[in-house]
């Protein structure tokens, strides 16, 4: 050959082993492991609101949620002799939503074996990571739920400085006073809804922490504002909706948006890569989805709460949503 | 000022600042050059001299071979020593004529005459009209200085019935660390407009002519905008949003004219002809001085070359020469990219030589190389909203990866400009575009869809 390279081209120029790949020979640096653990920062708010209101306590039910899911991904890793996948963040992540859905006092055993199913049956069935259909948190939630249905909707227990309400959780206040009391009486006030002091789950109940961890996802552009935007908008539109026909003891859109865990589904839950549309379209048919969902559930279902048995009905309509709003290709005709 | 753009894309770190300073400088010629004869898409030109000839700077030594070839001139004098298959950019071997540099000898007494073709073409007047133009372009085998190196005269030939009223020359310069086009629009805006204004006269009297320019290179705007105002040339100078891949032919239509480019069509199609600043360059040269391109304007850069420079390089030389003369590379040097870093290939030897259209010579290190660890995808949808042609690059990944290429075909995998953007921005750091070209491949491969 004319111009037969030497084994090491670069060394005799200075530097060091040569390497080859395709194009591109850049990256943007930011890769799966700092997402999940910019979403695990941006739920320190939440976390350090549940502390306030609720106490030290609640670290028990949060750790064991930890424990469970990190520990469980652990396992699997090495039971099917795959690589370790426990640093990506993806499991811890996992775990601190599921802790921060669960009720302040909840038993930390009850809340491992919650993580155990949020990862095992919510994650690793389906091949780990980026495969699974339904958010894993939720998954565990549920099955809390199912299994423990006293445990988890026990608000006593809170060991902080909440007032004699919390008993209750506003939604559960209002869905299971009797209809002919005003609505008025069995509504919380807004300001509570928004700053938090009010019951409910950890770290679902003030609106000021959850905003915080909002705009940290979306100042690093982690989270996709059209979620969060369709969710409100839906919360919004179909709140007012029954609020204006008079529907019995139908709060204000406001009230919706700020009470249970709307806000924190919408923030943190929805906005789960893996179980949501890739697609804007997608993702507004997606939020809008949740929103309907929600509102129906809370005004006509038998639970004072839906948020989390939409996000897991809409994360099953994803592929669907996804086939059905593929973006034209550049320049087709439609 | 108003900006135009394109929907989805990325923005890089730019690294211009590496030498967007440092004005255009003549590299010495080196003893040995390596001329390929496939210089440019199509055929490859057909050599004309063998071992032992003697040339002069301008004799073409391979010719063209067909419409859409291109001649290759030899950029200085020397001797013919021998034509074999050698490294080339792209890791691929191809057919080279070796040239040993230097005038040769006088000739003794009696000696056939050696040559008799012309060194340079005759100059020719600034009032030249298309035909001539085209057949001076297609004489001195100018080729796209953007990436594809297509024949220039093949682009200003429109096939019959194709209406072409937008010529815009491509100034986005929109890979990183590239700065050869923002040196040739500064320190040559004189030329640069007689060369749009001579590009344009073969695509008849309709067509507008324009300029984009990314707003990264305010300075190249302003110049660009006061030489045309200057000689009142009609010449609309278009700030472009610093974007990746601002600089791609579609993405520049688009931005300028808001016009889209169907799949699988040509610019020609929306009645658009994309020329590079380099190339506008080279035709004003041929038609108004009657040079060849006898070197290639190109930027040596990189956080692992010791002196980035932008050069003017006799073409042939071999990278390592290159690389040479900008003081070597550093010892934490790992990749040479020939082009930019986002769409370049990477050298396999440094024995490659320069070509016409070689923009440039980035030198990668293994601090800008590191990225994340592969992980499953998350479906995160950052690939389909920065794919500057709307196509969902995971999933077509994943068809190929899954041998699914009808499924691929559907979803438009052919329309995929292999710009690097997917690839850029994915958090999971999957291969997209290798599996999108491996579609593509494959896509080609399958017999032709019914209807």
């Amino acid at each position: 050959m004319a111009n037969d390279t030497s084994p090491r081209p670069l060394e005799a120029l200075g530097g060091g082993d040569l390497t080859l790949t395709t194009s591109p020979h850049s990256h943007s640096g930011v890769g799966t492991a700092r997402l999940m653990w910019i979403v695990n920062l941006s739920l320190l708010p939440c976390l350090a609101s549940g502390l306030l209101f609720f106490g030290p306590g609640v670290l028990l039910p949060i750790g064991g949620a930890i424990a469970g899911a990190v520990g469980s991904e652990w396992a699997i890793a090495r039971l099917t002799r795959r690589p370790a996948t426990v640093r990506d963040g993806s499991a811890c992540l996992t775990g601190l939503l599921l802790g921060l859905i669960l009720p302040p006092g909840f038993p930390p055993l009850a809340a491992l074996l919650g993580g155990v199913v949020a990862i095992g049956l919510g994650k690793a069935v389906f091949g780990g990571l980026g495969n699974n259909i339904f958010n894993p948190a939720l998954v565990g939630r549920a099955f809390l739920q199912a299994c423990f249905p006293a445990m988890m909707t026990d608000w006593s227990k809170a060991l902080g400085a909440v007032d004699a309400v919390s008993a209750a959780t506003p939604l559960g206040w209002l869905k299971f006073s009797p209809p002919e009391v005003p609505a008025a009486q069995v509504t919380t006030a807004i300001s509570k809804l928004f700053f938090g002091n009010i019951g409910g789950c950890i770290g679902e109940t003030s609106a000021l922490a959850i905003l915080i961890g909002a705009a940290i996802l979306l100042g690093t552009r982690v989270a996709n504002w059209h979620i969060i935007a369709s969710m409100l908008a839906g919360g919004f539109l179909f709140g007012g909706l029954f609020h204006l026909l008079g529907v019995a003891h139908a709060p204000s859109p406001l009230f919706h948006l700020l009470a249970g865990g709307y806000l924190f589904g919408a923030v943190f839950m929805a906005t789960d890569y893996v179980t949501s549309p890739s697609t804007w379209r997608g993702q507004w048919i997606f939020g809008l989805g949740i929103a309907l969902l929600t509102i129906l559930i809370r005004l006509f279902g038998g639970l004072p709460e839906g948020v989390m048995y939409s996000i897991l009905l809409m994360n099953a309509a994803v592929p669907l949503i996804n086939r059905g709003t593929r973006p034209r290709v550049y320049g087709a005709k439609a | 000022m108003s900006l135009r753009s394109f929907r989805g894309g990325v923005h890089p770190h730019e690294h211009k600042e590496l030498s967007e300073h440092k004005a255009l400088e003549v590299m010495p010629v080196p003893a040995e050059i390596f001329l390929p004869l496939g210089q440019h898409l199509g055929k490859p030109a057909e050599p004309q001299v063998k071992k032992g000839d003697y040339v002069r700077c301008g004799q073409v030594v391979a010719a063209a071979a067909g419409p859409i070839s291109a001649p290759v001139h030899c950029p200085v004098g020397g001797t013919v020593k021998r034509l074999v298959k050698g490294h080339v950019a792209g890791g691929i071997t191809a057919d080279l004529i070796v040239i040993e540099t230097g005038e040769p000898p006088a000739p003794a007494e009696g000696d056939a005459p050696r040559d008799g073709s012309p060194l340079l073409l005759p100059p020719l007047p600034a009032t030249a009209d298309g035909p001539t133009i085209i057949e001076r372009v297609r004489a001195a085998g100018i080729v796209g200085q953007g990436g594809a190196a297509f024949p220039t005269a093949v682009k200003l030939s429109p096939p019959p019935g194709k209406t072409i009223d937008w010529l815009i020359i491509n100034g986005a310069e929109c890979e990183p660390y590239l700065t050869r086009d923002y040196r040739l629009m500064l320190e040559r805006t004189e030329a640069l407009v007689e060369g749009i204004v001579l590009l344009g006269r073969p695509l008849g009297d309709g067509v507008k002519l324009g300029i984009g320019i990314e707003n990264n290179k305010p300075r190249a705007i302003e110049t660009v905008r006061e030489v045309v105002a200057a000689r009142s040339a009609p010449i609309e100078v278009f700030a472009l949003r610093t974007k990746y891949p601002q600089g791609a032919e579609k993405m520049l239509i688009d931005a300028a004219t808001g016009r889209k480019v169907p799949p699988g069509a040509l610019p020609m199609e929306v009645g658009c002809v994309i020329q590079n600043v380099g190339t506008a360059l080279a035709v004003r040269d041929a038609v108004l001085e009657g040079r060849v391109p006898t070197t290639a304007a190109l930027t040596v850069s990189g956080l692992g070359v010791v002196e980035p420079k932008n050069l003017y390089v006799t073409i042939g030389t071999p990278i390592g020469d290159v690389l040479r003369h900008c003081g070597g590379v550093k010892p934490e040097a790992r990749r040479v990219i020939v082009g930019g870093p986002m769409m370049g290939f990477a050298a396999y030897s440094l024995d490659a030589p320069v070509v016409k259209a070689t923009s440039g010579i980035i030198v990668l290190t293994e601090a800008e190389l590191k990225a994340p660890p592969e992980t499953p995808c998350l479906n995160c949808g950052k690939c389909s909203d920065a794919c500057p042609v709307s196509l969902l690059p995971g999933r077509l990944a994943k068809l190929s990866e899954l041998k699914r290429y009808e499924d691929a075909r559907d979803l438009g995998v052919e329309v995929c400009m292999e710009c690097g953007t997917c690839a850029f921005i994915c958090p999971a750091h999957k291969p997209l575009v290798q599996y999108l070209r491996l579609g593509k491949k494959r896509v080609r491969a399958l017999p032709r869809k019914e209807g």
